[in-house]
């Protein structure tokens, strides 16, 4: 026994520094110069600044809006996708499958800048628009691109984890859905839908996050006009001169302070209503 | 009403190459306890899937009432199906799976509510309203099945082998409670099974399946006491079944003796398949039997021995409550209404000698001769 446990102690070591060095140490850091001046002093300044500075209250808001829309869009995108491709026979769902994976295989950088090749002003899309005699459209800079850039990075993220948890659905419980009088409808309602939430929450998280806290993608898409809680943090910390890392760190731990409440509350809801023992990636 | 429920008209069913069903015919009486009874493979549950409508058939027709079903999608059949594993919502909690098919059909909640407290209070269930599936023990669970599909008064109830996953005491308690719910009912129900006894024990019909085909249809007794070919004498029950020569009505030569016996109708001379039970023998002093054998094992099975004897190398198990010891010279009786003559199928020589009890020993014992007699001729 007591063998047994040191020999467990000795398993768990590397993940145990892992966590500490790469996870704990950060966030100590995170947390000090967020609660410091520049000069090393403590201090609730910071807070107030950013909760009382109405610009960044605005971008803080307008990142949150951003990633809540994008996290609906690819929602109402990928369900059904991940359903109808739980129906298709084992080999059409692995090229599905690697189809979906497909862009993550490339870096962001190049397909970030792929994309802006396509919807520039001079771009392949509005020459081709141009050749069919419409108008060019000047798809850089709005706010649908930037929310479609997004939607595009993380549709994947969504996808999988739903479409995990949907094929996990035991067939029979299909059957017997349909046994007891559910159409197909019914039974996505009755039986697929609820069994599938934890996949559904599992997407969500693994959107909504990257998406609120995004700055590359859309400073590329918006060229520079809008502008992300993620795009501010990263110019507190890499200004060039005078970088401030006290107000970045700010924003960096009220902002992981949002994410993980708001997270929490979607999965207590989950946990109080639908307590599921199928699918998904849990986090 | 018909009173015909079900019938199943030529039914096939092959997956690519392979053939499941391979012309089915059936017709089950409504308010009838119909049991498909067969070896795993035999095409049993496909057969029941079929008639639930979770798989269309290759070919041929079902019939509901009289009426063409085909395409019918199970949902607008007034059959409800319990399944192998259940199948219970595990999102949902005791209550909302009983009340699922009336949920569906917009039931008024207020009717809702009196119909699964009764339903619940049938099974033995009450109080357990809110409980988890999954906190359920199998025999729980069992019964939610059995509510969650009796509530939509099914005109047919099939049951997928729902009593496998029950251990034998429970499935005994079982067998009683699902007849009488039968009866109580009046609902048909189409139990699938490849246990010989639980067939017996619960059925008005039972239907002998093997190889996708249809090998005998009657009631337990027709199926145990005039079995149509080998395979069924073998499957139901234990039997030996031994080469005989029909030499006129009412007389069968068994090693090289006749046996008067109680079948007639054969040709003259044609050879059969003689079927005795091992309890109709009974075993006497070598001079007053009409048999005479080596008994080679015994064994104590608690309320008889089993008592294999060889005879001319066939090995005959005989039921006894009388002690006797190996390498004893003894004598069998056999009455004439213990003798039931079969006609020879592709099933004869199969089945019935008791040098083991399956086919799976002899071959091994075969290969490990045959291994045997190659080392021997390798060491020369």
């Amino acid at each position: 026994m007591n063998k047994n446990k040191s020999g467990q102690v000795v398993l768990n070591a590397p993940y145990l520094l892992w966590s500490v060095l790469f996870i704990i140490v950060p966030l100590i850091f995170v947390v000090y110069y967020a609660f410091t001046t520049a000069d090393g002093q403590f201090t609730f300044e910071n807070i107030t600044t950013f909760f009382t500075s109405r610009d960044y209250m605005y971008v803080f808001c307008m990142s949150m809006l951003y990633a809540l829309i994008a996290t609906v869009i690819c929602l109402l995108l990928s369900y059904p996708f991940a359903y109808c491709m739980s129906k298709t026979s084992a080999s059409v769902q692995g090229m599905l499958m690697l189809l979906v994976m497909l862009p993550m295989l490339m870096n962001l950088v190049v397909r970030t800048y792929s994309w802006r090749q396509i919807l520039e002003r001079t771009g392949i899309l509005n020459t081709f628009l141009e050749s069919l005699g419409l108008p060019a459209v000047t798809f850089l800079g709005s706010a649908g691109t930037v929310i479609f850039g997004m939607v595009y990075n993380y549709l994947p993220f969504m996808i999988l984890p739903i479409y995990s948890s949907i094929s996990k659905v035991d067939k029979s419980l299909l059957e017997a859905s349909s046994d007891l009088g559910c159409n197909v409808f019914g039974t996505i309602k009755r039986v697929i839908l609820p069994l599938s939430i934890p996949g559904v929450l599992s997407g969500i998280t693994m959107v909504f996050v990257p998406c609120v806290s995004t700055f590359y993608i859309s400073r590329i898409f918006s060229e520079g006009r809008i502008v992300m809680i993620g795009d501010i943090i990263e110019e507190k910390f890499y200004r060039s001169g005078a970088p401030d890392y006290n107000i970045g760190a700010t924003i960096s731990l009220v902002l992981m302070l949002i994410i993980v409440i708001s997270l929490a509350v979607v999965n207590n809801f989950s946990d109080n209503d639908e307590e599921n023992s199928s699918g998904g990636i849990v986090i | 009403m018909s009173e015909n429920i079900i019938e199943l008209k030529n039914i096939r069913m092959s997956y690519d190459s392979n053939t499941v069903l391979d012309g089915v015919d059936l017709t089950i009486k409504n308010g009838e306890f119909v049991t498909f009874l067969g070896p795993s493979g035999c095409g049993k549950t496909t057969t029941l899937r079929i008639i639930a409508g979770f798989e269309s058939q290759t070919d041929g027709d079902v019939f509901f009432e009289g009426k063409n079903i085909n395409a019918v999608p199970p949902h607008k059949r007034h059959i409800n199906t319990i399944f192998q594993r259940y199948a219970l919502f595990p999102h949902l909690n005791v209550y909302d799976n009983v009340a699922f098919g009336l949920k569906v059909k917009n039931t008024p909640k207020s009717e809702i509510n009196e119909k699964v407290s009764k339903m619940l209070e049938m099974v033995n269930l009450k109080g357990l309203e809110r409980r988890k599936i999954d906190t359920l023990s199998g025999g729980q669970q069992q019964r939610v099945a059995i509510a969650r599909a009796i509530i939509n008064h099914p005109k047919v109830l099939l049951l997928d082998e729902p009593l496998s996953a029950l251990d034998l005491k429970l499935r005994k308690d079982m067998q009683v409670e699902l007849k009488a719910l039968q009866k109580r009912t009046g609902i048909t129900f189409i139990f699938v099974t490849h246990d010989q006894e639980e067939a017996l024990s619960m059925s008005d019909t039972v239907v002998v399946m093997d190889k996708g085909r249809i090998q005998q249809i009657g009631s337990p007794a027709d199926i145990y006491n005039e079995p149509e070919n080998a395979f069924v004498a073998d499957f139901i029950g234990e039997s030996n079944i031994i080469d005989g020569i029909m030499r006129k009505d009412f007389l069968v030569e068994i090693n090289r003796k006749q046996f008067t016996c109680l079948d007639s109708g054969f040709n003259l001379n044609e050879e059969v398949d003689v079927v005795i039970r091992p309890e109709d023998v009974d075993i006497v002093p070598p001079m007053n039997g009409m048999l005479e054998g080596q008994v080679t094992s015994v064994t104590f099975l608690g309320v008889h021995y089993e008592i294999i004897v060889d005879i001319n190398n066939f090995k005959w198990m005989i039921q006894t409550t009388d002690k006797h010891e190996v390498g004893e010279t003894v004598g069998l009786y056999i009455e004439p209404d213990a003798i039931h003559i079969m006609k020879k199928s592709e099933y004869s020589g199969t089945f019935g000698d008791y040098s083991s009890y399956s086919e799976e020993l002899d071959e091994m014992n075969e290969e490990s001769a045959e291994a045997q007699a190659l080392e021997e001729s390798a060491d020369e």
